[in-house]
């Protein structure tokens, strides 16, 4: 108990030295948030088990303090945007130093794919006047091949009672790509030995814009609005995925080439969230949202829950997500060998034309701040078109856009500290 | 947008419903946080309701 004392303050005193602030109320108690997720994906695909720790402090009057610790482990193969064939087929690592072999009639999935993230996330929230607060935010992420550091700010101002708040802010965002083996060359076949490189590191920034307004409308019920502007620049590829040329008559794969992707991208998001509490104090929550981008993609993206509200603090909380979105102009299932190379392609399953459907329910505990739980479980279903017109020859029987299906389960608990 | 919000709204003794944890915008953010990374990894889209922070490679 004295050395947990001894830790709180040393933290406090630490954190509040970092900013430069007073740490009179080095006493107030840390709001520690924990959560586990694992994210498992079918069919060998992709799975992710992902920790965060949380914790929020109010250092000074109603100046708040949050620091968040993420770990990220992925397993699991990952698609490459090459074609299935009713052929073996053989592919590069993407290192180049070894190969991997496809069985026939199997969508080609790299199985090299493994990598661990650590995230630390720092956010300050404090009044600068009466109706006016800022929050700046601090954030490095790190993993095997790819490193990102960002910082925020945005000021929120309240006016009509406080129930009228407007939010102004920007982010920026600086990040570094270091593909295994380096960066390939652009639209290059995989075939070449060595693979023909394109510099080993890369880089790209993203400014992210938004203003926003939140309305209380009466005694239980509010709405939120959004607009936000994102800039992208520099490289926005996949080091790692492929686009197959085919036989224009029989559809088999006959080269490899890697993808390559335009050097910025601008997205436009506008938001809305909505939030009832019914006279049982049951809530309910709900968020549309619509993206377009210039590379072509629009997006609609609906999600709601319904907090059922039991005794003594426990709830059930059904919940819904759906989404669709457009391909991209430069994404393509393959190239005919007879086609011209565009300067920019993918066949990246992410950027082509989908819809997807989360389902889920939670179950929780929410009576004490002391001790607050929850169990979350979800499942999320992806499609796309699997045998699109375009197809030719053998690929007319194989499934080129394979459901993408994943089951997640998520355990919090939260005490004070 | 202000002239029209001003009808809108309660008295601040008015706000015990808006004043619990559940009610605010933010609410089970770090259930935000890891629905944000998912779909990020899985879909073309992200964003809107804030800055996510931190991008991945999410291959």
């Amino acid at each position: 108990m004295q050395l947990k004392r001894k830790l709180t303050g040393a933290l406090s005193l630490a954190s509040c030295s970092l900013l430069g602030l007073p740490s009179a109320q080095a006493e107030t108690p840390w709001d520690v948030e924990t959560t586990i997720m694992y994210y498992g994906g079918e069919d060998g695909r992709v799975s992710a088990l992902e920790p965060i720790l949380r914790m929020k402090k109010e250092i000074h009057d109603d100046e708040f303090l949050t620091l968040k610790f993420t770990l990220d482990s992925l397993t699991g193969a990952s698609a490459t945007g090459a074609v299935p064939s009713d052929q073996p087929q053989t592919f590069s690592t993407p290192s180049g130093n070894s190969t991997y072999n496809v069985a026939p009639n199997e969508t080609p999935l790299d199985p090299t794919f493994l990598d661990t993230r650590g995230q630390f996330t720092l956010g300050w929230d404090k009044p600068i006047e009466r109706n006016l607060r800022r929050n700046l935010g601090f954030n490095v992420s790190k993993e095997y091949d790819f490193t990102s550091i960002s910082g925020n700010a945005s000021w929120t101002w309240d006016t009509n009672l406080k129930n009228t708040s407007y939010t102004l802010g920007g982010n920026i965002e600086l990040d570094s790509i270091d593909p295994v083996g380096g960066a390939p060359l652009p639209l290059s076949s995989q075939n070449n030995t060595p693979i023909l490189r394109d510099g080993d590191s890369k880089t790209k920034n993203v400014i992210d814009l938004l203003a926003g307004v939140t309305q209380i409308i009466d005694r239980s019920s509010l709405v939120q609005f959004n607009l936000s502007l994102s800039l992208a620049d520099g490289y926005l590829t996949d080091p790692y995925k492929l686009v197959s040329r085919v036989d224009s008559t029989t559809g088999q794969p006959t080269d490899q080439i890697y993808e390559n992707r335009p050097g910025s991208r601008q997205k436009i998001a506008l938001f809305t969230r909505y939030k009832k509490q019914f006279g049982n104090r049951d809530i309910f929550n709900i968020s549309y949202r619509f993206m377009v981008d210039d590379w072509g993609i629009d997006s609609n993206t609906i999600d709601a829950n319904y907090r059922w509200r039991l005794d003594n603090g426990y709830y059930i909380q059904p919940g819904i997500r759906l989404y669709d979105q457009t391909a991209a102009d430069f994404y393509r299932y393959f190239l005919l060998d007879t086609d011209t190379i565009p300067d920019n392609l993918t066949a990246d399953y992410r950027l082509g034309e989908l819809t997807s459907q989360t389902i889920g329910i939670k179950f929780g505990y929410s009576g004490s701040k002391n001790s607050t739980w929850s169990v979350r479980l979800e499942r999320y279903m992806q499609s796309g078109e699997s045998h699109p017109d375009v197809a030719v020859g053998q690929l007319i029987n194989q499934d080129l856009y394979p459901d993408v299906d994943a089951t997640i389960i998520q355990f919090s608990y939260g005490f004070q500290w | 947008m202000s002239a029209s919000c001003s009808s809108l709204g309660v008295q601040p003794w008015e706000r015990d419903l808006h004043a619990e944890p559940e009610m605010a915008m933010d609410a089970d953010s770090l259930d935000l946080a890891l629905d944000e990374h998912i779909y990020f990894s899985r879909e073309a889209s992200s964003g809107g309701q804030g800055f996510a922070g931190g991008g991945c490679g999410c291959n």
